[in-house]
């Protein structure tokens, strides 16, 4: 035992010494943090800057948000917080990407805005027959999905709602044509994520929908209130999982038992990779309320391996599903969104990376999104990965923002302590306390996370000018104006479309991969490009949807940094073909057709 | 229960008030530590209520090793470490944090709050109660105490609550967990006709685990209440009360905040009571 003061002081000093720990790592992060420059200090800091250029494109798109069932007016802003959605599609086929925008408002009208090539787009959605898919009665729109389903070369259009789910045939790039009866998908799915892929590699596109609210639920005639989570990280009383799988004639069986997907977790986003380089497309769901699943493919059929994987422990709010190889390293990570709101709820956000040495059936991944520093977002939606600067690594944007209303009051501890509450009283909407107006992570900016490639990001949007505070939901990342880089469409709920022009240091090449398929389904999707450059390596697949509500451009684009010397492209078709091919030139879109 | 049981020099007569015979086969002090180690795993097992493992772990280890090499400095013994695994898993299960280093250094402080916030002789906070609360001022922006339902089934919930009661009454402690509880409930009618919100919206919150640790273990805690039966019900009572002017005034951690603000008020208004009465008995002998 020892007495006298000095070890008292010394004691005293240690505990003096550990308060001052969390201010001292707080004043350090903020170091860190990029403030505001010009244009061309960003250019030559980060290589980029992007411009919001909305207005000069002639797109003007607010979105609105439905107005549900009376009995849930008093949290009518969190309930009816969905449905800005954005996905990329060549509806045309001129080679120039197309953008097709969800709005939520009952009889409000969705938008396709065709790509004038000058810069300007046009929205054509009335005109071939896809604009006016909000009437009263059939659901709001949610979100859309591209993919050729029938092979014809044009692609069709996927369009999920909290409704009436509805399938559009591409009639040659001209128009379009409803053929969801005769396609046979249901009457009424709650709808917030649908993948197009082909999950038995027959060459024709298959089709995964996923339930957020329970499908018995018409959210604008309730019968009871009792249509909330059971529990805020535990609720397993969402709507139900589709799986359509192809017949080749138009129509479609819906497979999801027999197939091995039985789960009425509220998912929000999925997507679908090829996560153990088994050749088989493998489902990843990002739920809400809940822990996320993995789906390792067999093939035919599908076994949940989220638990087993390390992916589906924690639960947390699962609101974005992305992938990308993040390390190079030819392997995919998968990106996921939650909440994180200053000493109320710290979700973090999930960057699940393959540990090192697991592969196939036996693969295992980390959470490294706080070794990283992609963790904290705030109510996070959609992210996309993408080389945003072309220094030949992949960057994460993401959009951040829930309802923004009172900017002097906020909904959070009326939140949390609803959040905190049984299931006989979270589930009951009539129990929770009434919004009045106050936000609820309101006002949030975006993270624009720069990649180090060496296993660190850099949040750098308010000095490349994504500095909007709107409710972001859904982004995709797009070449917009065929100048080989990523520009980024941002969906925002209640709120506008943005389109960040991307200006890109030159010095940073690029080359990109445009695939049609064959044996394979005609949209590639699935599809993988390693490309082999400068010692390196990369890996990029054809998605047919990811992130939140939203698909970026099919074309596979690949940032090279300076002055790069590419050894070879290996593509690797849904249907098993690999082909190679050597030393492709940078600068150049690669249009590739599958041998047959 | 004792969450901050310490063995100093001359504390004696602050050592755990309960019976030191054996509750079924096993010395009273061991069964809290038992309880709570049956809450982590039931909540996990049915829940998978952890962060992770490693974290809890860390929290718990930390919690340990400061309450060993603290004990062995200042009291020159190896302390009994039922309390400090008390704190380290209360620690583990409250705080909520994708980071690593607040599970650490909350245990540290608490422990550490032990030996340095004392007057005469008695430690002020519950020593969770302190790390949780320093961090959630300190670090907002990393940390958040848990608040969130663990799940939707009804009777590991029942069983915890059943259990936790038999224990304390046991431990004698259970008239302040009784006190704070009806507390709540009608200071929960009374937000509710304030605020206008609904009343189940009110009581939401002590349904969720939570309020299990902080019935069973923080409120309870010998070391950090007051000494007389009656002045422990009012002392509880108080700490229903000022979570309600907080939760009024939409204070999210309004519970773990109320008993901060009280509980060593409380404590320090009986020490300087008990020290004026030794020295009015000084100057009647």
């Amino acid at each position: 035992m020892i007495r006298g003061k000095t070890p008292r002081i010394i004691l005293l000093v240690c505990f003096v010494a550990l308060l001052a720990t969390p201010l001292v790592l707080k004043r350090l992060a903020k170091n860190r943090e990029v403030g505001q420059v010009d244009h061309s200090s960003a250019l030559s800091r980060y290589g980029f800057y992007l411009q919001e250029v909305s207005q000069d494109s002639k797109v003007k798109f607010t979105h609105q948000a439905p107005t549900l069932d009376h009995r849930l007016d008093h949290i009518m802003p969190q309930v009816a917080s969905m449905g800005a959605a954005v996905s990329v599609v060549d509806y045309n086929r001129d080679g120039w990407a197309d953008l097709y925008v969800t709005n939520s408002g009952e009889g409000s009208k969705n938008a396709l805005f065709k790509n004038n090539h000058d810069g300007s787009f046009t929205d054509v959605a009335a005109d071939v027959g896809l604009a006016d898919l909000n009437q009263v009665g059939t659901g709001v729109s949610m979100g859309s999905v591209w993919g050729d389903y029938d092979n014809d070369g044009y692609e069709d259009l996927f369009l999920y709602k909290w409704g009436k789910p509805e399938l559009f045939h591409n009639d040659g790039g001209q128009k379009f044509s409803r053929v969801t009866d005769k396609a046979g998908l249901p009457a009424w799915v709650n709808a917030n994520t649908a993948i197009w892929f082909d999950y038995d590699r027959d060459g024709r596109l298959d089709l995964f929908l996923g339930g957020y609210y329970s499908e018995d639920v018409d959210l604008w005639h309730l019968k009871n209130t009792k249509m909330m989570p059971e529990s805020f990280e535990y609720a397993k009383n969402g709507g139900r999982k589709y799986l359509f799988h192809n017949l080749g004639d138009g129509a479609f069986e819906e497979i999801s038992q027999k197939a091995g997907i039985d789960t009425r977790r509220w998912a929000l986003a999925a997507t679908v990779a090829d996560l153990r380089g088994s050749g088989q497309q493998d489902l990843f769901i990002a739920n809400d309320y809940g822990i996320s699943e993995l789906y390792f493919n067999d093939g035919k059929q599908f076994r949940e391996v989220g638990n087993q994987t390390g992916v589906g422990f924690s639960p947390k709010s699962g609101m974005n599903a992305s992938v990308g190889d993040v390390l190079n390293q030819g392997r995919y990570a998968i990106y996921v969104s939650n909440i994180s709101e200053e000493g109320v709820l710290i979700q973090g956000n999930n960057l699940w990376m393959p540990r090192e040495g697991t592969n196939g059936d036996s693969i295992k991944y980390d959470n490294l999104a706080r070794a990283m520093d992609v963790e904290i977002g705030g109510w996070s939606f959609g992210a996309q990965f993408g080389d945003i600067n072309n220094d030949g690594t992949l960057d994460l944007y993401l959009v951040n923002g829930y309802v923004s209303a009172d900017r002097n009051q906020n909904y959070w501890y009326d939140f949390s302590k609803i959040a905190g509450g049984n299931s006989t009283i979270i589930s009951d909407a009539a129990h929770w306390p009434a919004m009045d107006g106050r936000s609820l992570s309101g006002y949030q900016q975006k993270k624009v996370w720069l990649n180090d490639g060496a296993g660190k990001f850099v949040n750098v949007a308010q000095a490349v000018g994504a500095s909007d505070v709107f409710d972001g939901r859904s982004v995709v990342m797009v070449d917009l104006w065929n100048r080989g880089v990523l520009d980024v469409v941002v969906a925002n709920q209640r709120g506008p479309l943005l389109i960040y022009k991307n200006n890109v240091t030159p010095e940073n090449k690029w080359v990109d991969f445009e695939l049609e398929g064959a044996t394979s389904n005609r949209s590639a999707i699935g599809a993988e490009v390693r490309l082999f450059w400068d010692g390196r390596q990369q890996v990029q697949q054809v998605s047919g949807g990811n992130g939140f509500c939203s698909q970026s451009q099919r074309r596979l684009h690949f940032g090279l940094g300076k002055n790069p010397q590419i050894e070879k492209a290996e593509i690797r078709w849904p249907s098993g073909k690999v082909e190679t091919i050597q030393s492709p030139a940078a600068g150049q879109v690669y249009r590739i057709k599958e041998t047959g | 229960m004792s969450e901050s049981t310490i063995q100093p020099v001359r504390a004696a007569t602050l050592d755990v008030p309960v019976s030191r015979g054996s509750w079924i086969g096993l010395n009273n002090r061991y069964i809290p530590p038992l309880f709570i180690t049956l809450i982590l795993v039931v909540g996990h097992l049915f829940y998978g209520i952890l962060e992770s493992y490693e974290r809890t772990a860390l929290a718990i280890v930390c919690a340990l090793v400061t309450e060993l090499v603290l004990g062995r400095i200042f009291f020159g013994k190896w302390l009994n470490l039922s309390s400090a695994y008390i704190s380290g898993i209360s620690v583990g299960i409250l705080l909520r944090s994708p980071a690593f280093w607040p599970y650490a250094l909350c245990s540290v402080l608490s422990i550490m709050s032990k030996y340095v916030l004392r007057v005469k002789g008695r430690h002020l906070w519950n020593p969770s109660n302190f790390g949780i609360c320093v961090l959630l001022f300190l670090a907002p922006e990393t940390v958040a105490a848990l608040s969130v339902q663990w799940g939707n089934y009804k009777w590991p919930l029942l069983v915890i609550w059943i259990l936790g009661s038999i224990i304390i009454y046991r431990a004698k402690r259970i008239h302040i967990s009784v006190t704070y509880v009806v507390s709540f409930f009608a200071f929960a009618f009374l937000r509710s006709w304030i605020t206008g919100d609904p009343w189940f919206a009110e009581v939401a919150p002590i349904t969720g685990p939570m309020y299990q640790l902080f019935v069973f273990f923080m409120i309870t805690d010998p070391k950090t209440t007051v000494k007389s039966k009656k002045w422990q019900c009012v002392v509880v009572f108080i700490v229903a009360f000022v979570e309600m002017l907080l939760r009024l005034n939409q204070v999210v951690h309004a519970p773990l905040y109320a008993l901060f603000l009280v509980g060593p008020t409380a404590m320090l208004i009986e020490i300087w009571l008990e020290s004026r009465h030794r020295i009015e008995r000084g100057l009647v002998n």
